[in-house]
């Protein structure tokens, strides 16, 4: 037997931080491809340290749905599963490579496979530009048209940057769009100054951010003024300095991120039969628009 | 009884095909001179194949139980302990004591469940109950609802189906307000789930409360293991990190703040240390609380925050009933009670009227108490 948990931030404050988890577990479990399905949380149940003695299979695959490599994935997942032999270095990633490394957890008699975050995985740049797709509703978006893809961005941990940088430049070398660009929260160059940094008319905004919350829902539509109070919400797009702007919301939201969660719990050793298959056929066209 | 004959036949497969049966007070062998069959009210060895089978055909309760218990398999899980705990069936875990005095041997219980066996979980009611019509043999079906709702009629509550939809109950409370803890004893009542199968009764459980029923069984089993206090608190990094501050006697406070039967439903076995308990007294829930869960952990850090401030002497002006009424307040509050006070009771000293007409009279514009900003100067 095979089981896939979901490692996620969650909130003490706000349902919504999770319904992106529940979301891509549901779509997974209806594919069959695991014996057991469970989203587990630092702020939220069943809690990371809890979920591994809820499962009855011997093989577990962990794909923690973050963003980046960093604190959470590096020290606190692995500690709260009782991952004890778990070094970092077992990754063996200068920030976006990490894969999975295969463990034992100190409280039950269970192979564990702990993988790199779904932020870092190559996919994510698909489910970045189907996000692009499904906020203008033009399947092929691109010739014209400006991609930003926005981080949090902190001092404190430099990948978190490299994240975005990553497929930042993975889209541009798709050359599709006419202008890639990463952009940030909290450091230069900051999202606030959107129009500076596009000639385009037209520009997709996708932050990379696991569920819509403050940030997203809030900070960041101000930020770039797409609206004078987030309460009253905002047009997509909306015109702000001559240009265009195709804010997408959190890409965590996007449907496809669940192919991402199986594309790494596939990398580590996961036997996915022809589930990315069936879950590219399900979304395909199931996303909405500023959502 | 249907299928009683495909159950027999299954039964004695098994017992050609993987050795003696013995289950739930039924054991059935197959010796050099013929089947042996044993129950607590029968006994007889040489049966030839036909003769055992007309012998097990007058004790179908014992093997239609056996037919349901193989299907549901997975010796040693938490899920088939659950599922047995249900329906009293004797427990399977070795260390396991506690209830096994209302433990149902197998006709009482086969009886038992023809009108249903309840079992309360929190707060959660489940009603195991053999399935009609042209169900497997001994084949258990199970209801669940809200124990307030243990009296209503299935048709009268919000029908759902799958154990998915169980999250979306559990998520607010009646007022609508966001439950982050599962094991708030806030659950909302008016839905059911009938009919539900063994697995799917435990998914549903499992939404509703996250990891009890683990936990659960390992208590069962003797292997709980409960990290306490200060261990938990040492593990903390990052903004945590501070929650080990905090004094031995402010965990008291907490625990009795927030680890009491009026606030969470699982029975905290989790104290100070190894060898120095909290006197705050654990609570009776079903499951256990193995260590302290991550919104007490979000609420030690304030409180580990607050507890680095010193105390001062403050002066305030205040009539007797003007002090009782600021208890009284604390008092409503810390109960949850704010709600029920009546518009008019004016004889509360939480009633809303009272509590303006005090912060007209003794609170100034800037919020102070009395007009005081600033404790009395002392040497």
């Amino acid at each position: 037997m095979q089981a896939l948990v979901i490692a996620a931030h969650g909130s003490h404050l706000n349902p919504d931080a999770s319904a992106p988890t529940h979301a891509h577990a549901d779509a997974i479990r209806e594919t069959g491809t695991f014996d057991e399905v469970r989203e587990a949380f630092w702020k939220e149940e069943p809690h990371f340290r809890e979920v591994i003695r809820t499962l009855e299979s011997e093989e577990v695959f962990v794909v923690p749905l973050f963003i980046s490599e960093g604190y959470f994935t590096e020290e606190v997942i692995p500690r709260e599963l009782r991952l004890d032999d778990w070094d970092p270095d077992l990754w063996d990633s200068d920030g976006t490579e990490a894969s999975q490394a295969t463990l034992e957890a100190g409280d039950v008699e269970k192979t564990i496979h702990y993988c790199g975050p779904v932020g870092t995985h190559d996919a994510m740049t698909d489910v970045i530009v189907r996000r692009a797709e499904s906020v203008t509703g033009d399947p092929d978006v691109g010739e014209g048209v400006g991609l930003a893809v926005v981080g949090h961005g902190t001092g404190r941990n430099e990948n978190s940057a490299k994240a975005i940088e990553y497929h930042a430049g993975r889209v541009r070398e798709m050359d599709r769009f006419d202008e890639v660009r990463a952009l940030f929260m909290d450091e230069e160059p900051e999202v606030d100054d959107v129009t500076d940094y596009f000639e385009s008319e037209d520009v997709v905004v996708v932050p990379l951010f696991i569920a819509d919350g403050y940030h997203t829902q809030e900070d960041i539509p101000e930020d770039m003024g797409l609206t004078d109070d987030y309460r009253t919400g905002w047009e997509v797009p909306a015109e702000v300095d001559g240009h265009r702007i195709w804010y997408a919301g959190a890409v965590g939201t996007e449907s496809l991120l669940a192919d991402v969660v199986l594309e790494r719990a596939a990398d580590a050793g996961a036997d996915v039969g022809a589930a990315l298959d069936r879950t590219r056929d399900r979304t395909d066209g199931a996303s909405a628009a500023g959502d | 009884m249907s299928g009683s004959e495909d159950a027999v036949d299954a039964l004695l497969a098994a017992v050609d095909e993987e050795g003696d049966v013995d289950f739930d007070g039924l054991r059935l062998a197959r010796a050099a001179d013929g089947y042996a069959l044993e129950t607590p009210t029968l006994d007889r060895t040489g049966l030839s194949e036909d003769e055992a089978r007309a012998a097990l055909a007058d004790v179908p309760a014992f093997v239609a139980n056996w037919c349901f218990w193989d299907r549901v398999g997975g010796e040693g899980t938490a899920r088939r302990a659950f599922l047995r705990w249900c329906e009293r069936a004797p427990t399977e875990d070795a260390a396991a004591g506690g209830d096994e005095g209302d433990a149902l041997p197998v006709p009482e219980r086969h009886a038992a469940l023809r009108d249903g066996i309840e079992r309360t979980w929190g707060q959660l009611h489940v009603t195991a109950r053999l399935a009609d019509g042209d169900a497997p043999a001994g084949e258990r079906v199970y209801d669940l609802r809200h124990v307030d709702d243990a009296g209503t009629p299935l048709d009268d509550l919000d029908r759902h189906e799958e154990p998915r939809e169980a999250r979306e109950i559990a998520t607010d409370d009646e007022r609508g307000r966001y439950r982050p803890l599962k094991t708030a004893p806030t659950l909302v009542s008016g839905w059911a789930f009938a009919g539900l199968s063994g697995n799917d009764l435990v998914a549903t459980v499992e939404r509703f409360y996250p990891a009890t029923v683990a936990n659960w069984h390992r208590e069962r089993r003797g292997d709980l293991d409960v990290d306490h206090w200060i261990e938990t608190a040492e593990r903390q990094t990052g903004i945590y990190d501070v929650v080990d501050d905090l004094p031995r006697e402010a965990v008291d406070w907490m625990a009795e703040a927030c680890c009491v039967d009026s606030q969470c439903l699982r029975r905290r076995e989790w104290e100070y240390e190894e060898g120095d308990d909290l006197p705050v007294d654990g609570g009776d829930g079903a499951f256990p609380c193995r260590e302290p869960c991550s919104l007490v952990i979000a609420a030690a850090r304030k409180w580990a925050v607050l507890e680095h401030e010193e105390t001062h002497t403050w002066e305030f002006e205040l009539t007797r009933s003007e002090k009782n009424q600021l208890e009284a307040l604390v008092d409503a509050v810390a109960e949850g009670r704010v709600d029920e006070i009546r518009e008019a009771d004016v004889n509360d000293g939480a009633n809303r009227y009272r509590a303006r007409y005090l912060r007209a009279k003794r609170v100034d514009e800037d919020g102070n108490l009395c007009g005081v900003e600033e404790p009395v100067e002392t040497d």
